[in-house]
């Protein structure tokens, strides 16, 4: 509600900034411009949103299988923990700015290209508090476990995995915040649609309001994802958000 | 050298009539050095313990005795360094009840069933009963957070029966309960014993709870933790904890431990 408000006296601000300094509206849009832009321009956001949705939800599964399976490897394997985790921090220094072009150039402007840059984005902040869900499982449930005779597998499947789940959502939450992120720069650095591209577009066509609307849709988008997230996350680890001890 | 001698491998959903014993010899426990610069630690030497089938025998001692190295020991999570350790499979039941939140109370008591293969609605059956039987009927779809310590307590005893081990290895199931609560959780559990006998390894600092529940008290000594005394309970059940016997033998297992 508070958030409401302040959203408000905000916009309003910047309306009033626009209207009164007489700013030219292709360096900075009122919010009624943006507005009329995202009405005037539905359909051209729409089928561009759709291409750019489609990276950002491709990307992420593709993040989160190849995220959850690094982590089940390290989990499982000393020589693997040694050997994976390093280069895994290692490739969150590449600069994605300067690879993108890069892989444009080897997969051409289709979908890989951008499957490639937003699962390397998102696969790191899935894994590493997948990993240390798993590492923080407590080692007196694993003993119990053994003298029940589970299996290493058993002990996974019914012990260490449930665990993890609260680290996987946290860990998708984080993701699906730079994923917006992640798809646009990969449009811009070469693309035939998408909102990145709109935005790339619309830049030099003086259309500033609708460079705005795109981004609007993309935040608004993310948002969405994420609370999808926070809501899965209440279905499938109630648990966690329950009151202790209300039992008489 | 080691000797464990294991049961036959059978479905322990179907608890074995014949109660396995436990017998320690002369062993010997140090666990290395975390890091440089800190002495490695003998937790147990020289100790020798008997448990008869069907036995429930209380051991008792300073912290950081080796009591726990002791039940560890007998599980056959950790082998002696020196020493025999005879014992059929056990199962552990520890302080923190270490129920799986996600998991209702049901479906916690099944778990050792669950490991061991039995399909998920025969197991939950059984479990189902055996939480009746403790009182805890109209709570099997409640999850660990909705009970109170003494129910998750109970919860955690009901899976660890459910294992089917012959052998219990109890490290102070109580000591994380308030003190009334941990009296009815006493009483409780002496009862459960009588109505399902086992061979018991109870572990505590607790001297009047070894000696309400406990056929034989064994006193450690500090650590290197060894027996340094032997009591023999002979006082018939249900025990009243104010029973001048019991008040007497709880006064000569203290002094033991002050010795």
């Amino acid at each position: 509600m508070t958030a409401a408000v302040l959203l408000l006296v905000l916009l309003g601000g910047w309306e009033a900034y626009t209207r009164l300094s007489g700013i030219d509206e292709f360096v900075l849009p009122a919010p009624t411009a943006i507005a009329t832009a995202l009405y005037e321009d539905r359909s051209l956001l729409w089928s561009n949103f759709m291409v750019t949705a489609g990276e950002i939800g491709l990307g992420m599964l593709v993040a989160i299988v190849l995220g959850l399976a690094c982590a089940g490897a390290i989990h499982f394997s000393t020589l693997l923990r040694r050997a994976i985790y390093p280069l895994m921090v290692g490739s969150q220094t590449i600069p994605i700015v300067l690879i993108a072009p890069l892989l444009v150039a080897w997969w051409g402007f289709g979908l890989a290209p951008k499957l490639a840059i937003v699962a390397l984005v998102c696969f790191f902040p899935i894994v590493v508090p997948t990993l240390d869900a798993l590492d923080r499982v407590d080692a007196d449930l694993r003993k119990l476990m053994r003298t029940f005779g589970a299996s290493r597998w058993q002990t996974f499947r019914m012990v260490e995995a449930p665990a993890a789940l609260p680290g996987v959502l946290t860990g998708a939450k984080l993701s699906v915040a730079i994923a917006a992120i992640a798809a646009t720069l990969a449009e811009l650095a070469g693309s035939d649609a998408g909102l990145g591209n709109l935005m790339l577009k619309a830049i030099p066509q003086f259309e500033t309001a609708r460079a705005f609307a795109a981004v609007l849709i993309l935040s608004a988008f993310s948002v969405a994802l994420f609370g999808l997230l926070a809501l899965a996350e209440r279905r499938l680890i109630p648990w966690a958000h329950q009151p202790r001890g209300t039992a008489p | 050298m080691l000797t464990r001698t294991r049961a036959p491998e059978e479905a322990p959903a179907e608890v074995e009539t014949r109660l396995g014993s436990v017998v320690l010899r002369d062993v010997a426990k140090t666990f290395a050095a975390p890091r440089r610069g800190v002495a490695p630690v003998t937790a147990v030497r020289d100790l020798s313990l008997t448990a008869r089938p069907g036995e429930i025998v209380a051991v008792v001692g300073p912290s950081g005795c080796g009591k726990t190295t002791l039940l560890e020991l007998v599980c056959g999570l950790t082998a002696p360094d020196t020493g025999t350790v005879e014992a059929a499979p056990a199962a552990l039941m520890a302080q923190r009840d270490l129920l799986l939140p996600w998991r209702s109370a049901v479906d916690n008591a099944a778990l050792a069933l669950r490991v061991a293969g039995v399909e998920r609605g025969a197991a939950r059956e059984q479990a189902a009963a055996l939480l009746r039987d403790f009182g805890l009927g109209g709570f099997e779809r409640a999850r660990p957070a909705e009970l109170s310590g003494g129910m998750r307590q109970r919860v955690a005893f009901a899976r660890t029966l459910l294992s089917g081990r012959t052998i219990l290895c109890l490290d102070e199931p109580f000591a994380a309960l308030d003190a009334l609560t941990r009296q009815e959780m006493q009483e409780w559990l002496a009862s459960a014993l009588l109505a399902q006998p086992r061979t018991v390894v109870l572990v505590t600092h607790d001297v009047e709870e070894a000696i309400v529940l406990a056929d034989r008290v064994f006193v450690m000594s500090p650590r290197p933790g060894r027996v340094v005394a032997a009591l023999d309970v002979d006082v018939a059940r249900p025990r009243r904890r104010t029973d001048r016997a019991l008040v007497a033998l709880r006064e000569r297992a203290l002094q033991e431990l002050r010795a």
